[in-house]
């Protein structure tokens, strides 16, 4: 209870952090802000005698989700979280202030705490028609975003819109809703995707920042590598009724009730990398395979433009090899679409055909 | 002076005019603007909605089969409830019947989504607008476990208890750092509460807190994932497995247990933590009665969770159905989502373009061409919005009318309906709080009375759970296992062309999705959710939408501090996201949007 009036400093300190990798911090910190060594012992002395991390948190094109999800953490419980590991200075969806009074936080939190701040972004920008598809205060989103980010320490994209796009972002996209990384230059950006991420995996990444004193590790595409470096096939409890080519074949057949795989009915955890199948939802009572239902890769780029949820991922022709994320992130990255998709296709319809082919096969 | 609104309001947009933007606690982005009168009350107000994001469009050529999971997308607040109503209208369209499992299964996890939303609205989203955090840390933690244990037998109500919550408020207090509740209107006189009902209430807001995402874990148990859990045409995903090789990944004993306790202890936090304490905050406010707007006029109720699978006729639906108009609640008047002359939408003061928008479009020809157009007696630039003219265009929010009637949705919309209908279920309860506070029926055409209806509502959901939760087991028991019916899953079933629609009483409303499918793809999507209903611009005739009307009249305390707005605007727990999204018929012409 004491908590609350710990600051960022004694809070890493007691959780083992050493002084020496708490100034690291900072000056990385600092090089990534291009603020120099100067900036890097003002973020230090901020970080000693702040109490806690000011987080401003937007919301551009959404459904809320997110922070739905936010508030489902069981671990850290998120009235901890706020009240006692960060501060949470600017957030519409639950903050007492409205108006002139709301506006006047952000105008103060980014003076007062310039360089010292995470903003943590939920949606995306509208481009079309000026940005006016999404009003705050009057102004497009895509202003206040940009203005937000300039003095911001780090990044954090909430969920699929801020990363990816989202719903909004699917073909046509009459909005033009565009990823923030696509609006915000020269900014470390931490992508937690998914719609919406898991709630553990949210505070984890926050409290991670807090915890060890360092922002985390990222691979390719800007994901945390902790909780996204593996595809849901690999953990799966059903992986092995997939190896044992023990599939449901229609919705709630006898393979249904026993618990079977799923790819057939079309689920994309084969192709998609998020934690489900390991940490699960809501305090891990289930997941969506556990659930009975197939993936449908909420936390890929451009999920929604990958066929329908119940296409089987067989409706590939060419073959590849195993990848990791890294290599995926790359041909992502060179707007391959589909590659992850095709890929991991192949992955598991190879598995597959060497099943049939070697009944004692174990992977 | 002023003028005379069809349904009955007079405003008056002479006086001093007062922006709020953004509006905070609500789902999405949305703007207030009202004009005071020299005595500071509200003559004259506007609701924008500020954001559009064209999901309907997105649906075009998509599969039927899809729709759920990306109409869910609308709204993460109100997770499920689209996903419902979408599945309901591809089954409404291609004549698919759900098992009766299935059915039990949808009921438990819309009236999940029902407590959830309620607890999270009233504790995080609208008591602020009610207590005064500040006025809590000087409350008597003795005085307070005193005021706790008359209104309610919940145990967490000991002085230490409240002693050690407030020793932690404190502390946050003296950081300085108020995080989200920085900036409130803490010490306003439009505050009523005592210390101690402050103290006893922030105890609750952070319970809740706690709470909430254990009620969720049915969506979970049922969909996989909360926010925004699965959902399948023709039934549900999961499947049932009580007693056979495989059970532990199925719902069997111990997954129906865990429902059973979760539904044990919302209905105990409903009637021993949230409707106690609306009706204790509600006491201090029972001279502040504004905010009736269109509740004691015009209500709509399309009824949701059936009895039975697939009867979604009135008798069968347990959330009442039905309109009433003119504050005339002796005629409940029946309603029919395919009556093209019923349900129809305005654009004259919304932001898109209609051949003539002097005519209402019924959903199923619905059109949509974006048009951002500022009125002429806007004031700033159509980049920097300072003041929008109401007399044009202002919102991306169209204007839905039910025979050319502005109506209010939603909890309060329910209750009068079931009321008006004299069924006990929703009279009693009523009646019963009413007299307990010692207030006539009229006062239920109110803010609070709005806010009671949600709370009554949240009570008679959780039983209701308690009475699907057996049903499902009893059906089980029966010998009956099904949860979801193929016959129909391949689209080479489906007929050339179809079309159907789908209803729910979403937690803030009515709300229904209409689809047309065409040689297996969708044709042409479009929803009229409670938010449209709600915050409407006005009409052709000039009907001010339930926002507007319920701003009236209105006095403020200090028209600097937008507490009265908030508070009232905030009873319908508006959701922007759901409200701002219309779609077109032929994808075509959103091709001229794409290139501006």
């Amino acid at each position: 209870m004491g908590a609350a009036t710990e600051t960022f400093y004694s809070v890493i300190r007691r959780q083992g952090i050493t002084r020496r990798s708490f100034h690291k911090f900072c000056s990385l910190t600092a090089t990534s802000l291009g603020l120099g060594p100067l900036g890097a012992s003002r973020i230090a002395n901020a970080l000693e005698t702040k109490p806690r991390v000011p987080v401003i948190w937007m919301h551009g094109l959404e459904c809320t989700c997110c922070s739905e999800s936010f508030i489902r953490s069981a671990h850290p419980l998120v009235k901890d979280a706020v009240l006692s590991m960060i501060s949470l200075d600017y957030d519409g969806t639950i903050m007492a202030a409205a108006g002139h009074q709301a506006e006047a936080i952000l105008e103060e939190t980014r003076a007062k705490h310039k360089g010292q701040y995470i903003l943590a972004v939920e949606g995306n920008p509208p481009l079309n028609e000026g940005g006016m598809f999404c009003i705050d205060g009057g102004k497009p989103f895509v202003e206040k975003l940009k203005m937000v980010a300039e003095d911001a320490m780090a990044i954090i994209a909430w969920g699929a819109c801020a990363s990816w796009g989202c719903v909004q972002a699917a073909k046509p996209n009459p909005t033009q809703a565009t990823p923030i990384d696509k609006v915000i230059a020269n900014k470390p950006i931490i992508k937690v995707p998914g719609c919406p991420p898991i709630a553990e995996v949210m505070t984890g990444v926050i409290t991670f920042i807090t915890t060890f004193g360092k922002l985390p590790e990222l691979d390719r595409q800007g994901r945390p590598k902790m909780f996204y470096a593996q595809r849901i096939h690999d953990k799966c409890y059903r992986r092995s009724h997939f190896d044992a080519g023990q599939f449901v074949e229609e919705w709630d057949d006898e393979a249904a009730r026993k618990g079977y795989c799923l790819y057939k009915m079309g689920c994309k955890g084969p192709t998609t990398y998020n934690a489900c199948s390991t940490v699960r939802w809501n305090g891990g009572v289930s997941f969506p395979i556990q659930s009975g239902h197939g993936c449908i890769g909420c936390s890929e780029d451009g999920f929604w433009d990958k066929g329908s949820f119940y296409d089987r991922l067989t409706n590939i022709k060419q073959f590849g090899i195993e990848k990791n994320a890294d290599q995926i992130g790359m041909m992502a990255a060179g707007a391959v679409g589909a590659a992850v998709a095709a890929h991991a296709a192949v992955t598991a319809v190879k598995r597959l055909a060497g099943k049939r082919e070697d009944a004692h096969h174990t992977s | 002076m002023g003028i005379q609104t069809p349904n009955g309001f007079n405003r008056d947009n002479s006086g001093k005019r007062i922006v709020v933007d953004p509006v905070t606690r609500i789902e999405g982005h949305m703007r207030v603007e009202v004009n005071v009168d020299a005595d500071n009350v509200i003559r004259n107000a506007v609701s924008s909605g500020t954001m559009w994001r064209g999901i309907e469009v997105i649906l075009k050529d998509r599969d039927p089969r899809d729709a759920w999971a990306f109409t869910e997308r609308i709204c993460g607040v109100c997770t499920g409830t689209h996903a419902l109503t979408s599945v309901r209208a591809v089954e409404n369209a291609l004549g698919i019947t759900i098992p009766e499992n299935a059915n039990s299964i949808r009921n438990l996890m819309q009236l999940a989504l029902q407590v959830h939303d309620h607890v999270v609205h009233f504790y995080h989203l609208h008591a602020l607008d009610w207590v005064d955090l500040v006025s809590a840390l000087s409350a008597d933690p003795r005085a307070t476990s005193t005021l706790a244990q008359s209104i309610s037998s919940w145990p967490l109500s000991s002085p230490g208890y409240f002693k050690d919550l407030q020793t932690r408020l404190k502390k946050f207090f003296e950081s300085g750092q108020l995080g989200p509740f920085k900036n409130g209107y803490w010490g306003s006189k439009a505050y009523k509460l005592p210390p101690e009902a402050n103290l006893m209430a922030v105890a609750h807001y952070l319970e809740a807190l706690d709470f909430q995402k254990e009620i969720v874990k049915i969506q979970t148990i049922f969909g996989g994932k909360n926010p925004h859990p699965n959902w399948l045409v023709g039934g549900v995903p999961s499947p049932i497995n009580v007693d056979g090789t495989g059970a532990v990944g199925a719902i069997n004993i111990e997954r129906l247990n865990l429902i059973s306790s979760i539904i044990d202890r919302l209905i105990e936090f409903n009637e021993q933590v949230y409707l106690p304490d609306v009706a204790a905050i509600g006491s201090f406010y029972k001279d502040w009665l504004y905010g009736g707007g269109l509740s004691g006029k015009s209500v709509l109720s399309y009824g949701d969770v059936p009895e039975h699978a697939n009867d979604y006729s009135s008798k069968s639906l347990k959330l009442p159905r039905g309109a009433i108009i003119n504050g005339n609640l002796s005629e409940v008047l029946p309603v029919d989502h395919a009556n093209p002359g019923e349900i129809q939408e305005f654009v004259v003061h919304s932001w898109y373009k209609y051949p003539d928008e002097t005519k209402g479009l019924h959903p199923w020809d619905g059109v949509t061409e974006p048009n951002y157009v500022l009125g002429p007696n806007a004031k700033g630039t159509k980049t920097a919005i300072e003041q929008l003219d109401e007399g044009g265009k202002y919102s991306w929010i169209k204007a839905p009318r039910w025979r050319g009637h502005a109506m209010e949705v939603g909890p309060l919309a329910r209750w009068v309906v079931g009321y008006a209908q004299n069924k006990a279920e929703f009279k009693d309860p009523v009646d019963k709080f009413l007299k307990d506070m010692d207030l006539p029926l009229s006062a239920l055409f109110s803010t609070l009375g709005r806010t009671a209806a949600r709370a009554l509502e949240s009570v008679w959901a959780g039983r209701q759970m308690r009475y699907f939760q057996d049903k499902l087991v009893a059906n089980i028991k029966a010998g009956d296992s099904s949860t979801a019916n193929v016959d129909k899953w391949k689209p080479e079933s489906w007929p050339k062309e179809a079309k159907g629609f789908g209803f729910t009483e979403a937690p803030r409303g009515a709300l229904a999705h209409w689809i047309k499918i065409k040689e297996t793809k969708i044709d042409n999507y479009q929803c009229v959710v409670p938010t449209t209903w709600n915050g409407s611009p006005r009409d052709p005739q000039g009907n001010i939408g339930a926002f507007e009307a319920s701003l009236m009249n209105t006095p403020m305390v200090n028209p600097e501090q937008p507490l009265e707005i908030l508070r009232t605007i905030h009873s319908f727990d508006p959701c922007l996201a759901c409200s701002t999204h219309v779609m077109s018929p032929d994808g075509q012409e959103m091709a001229s949007v794409k290139v501006r």
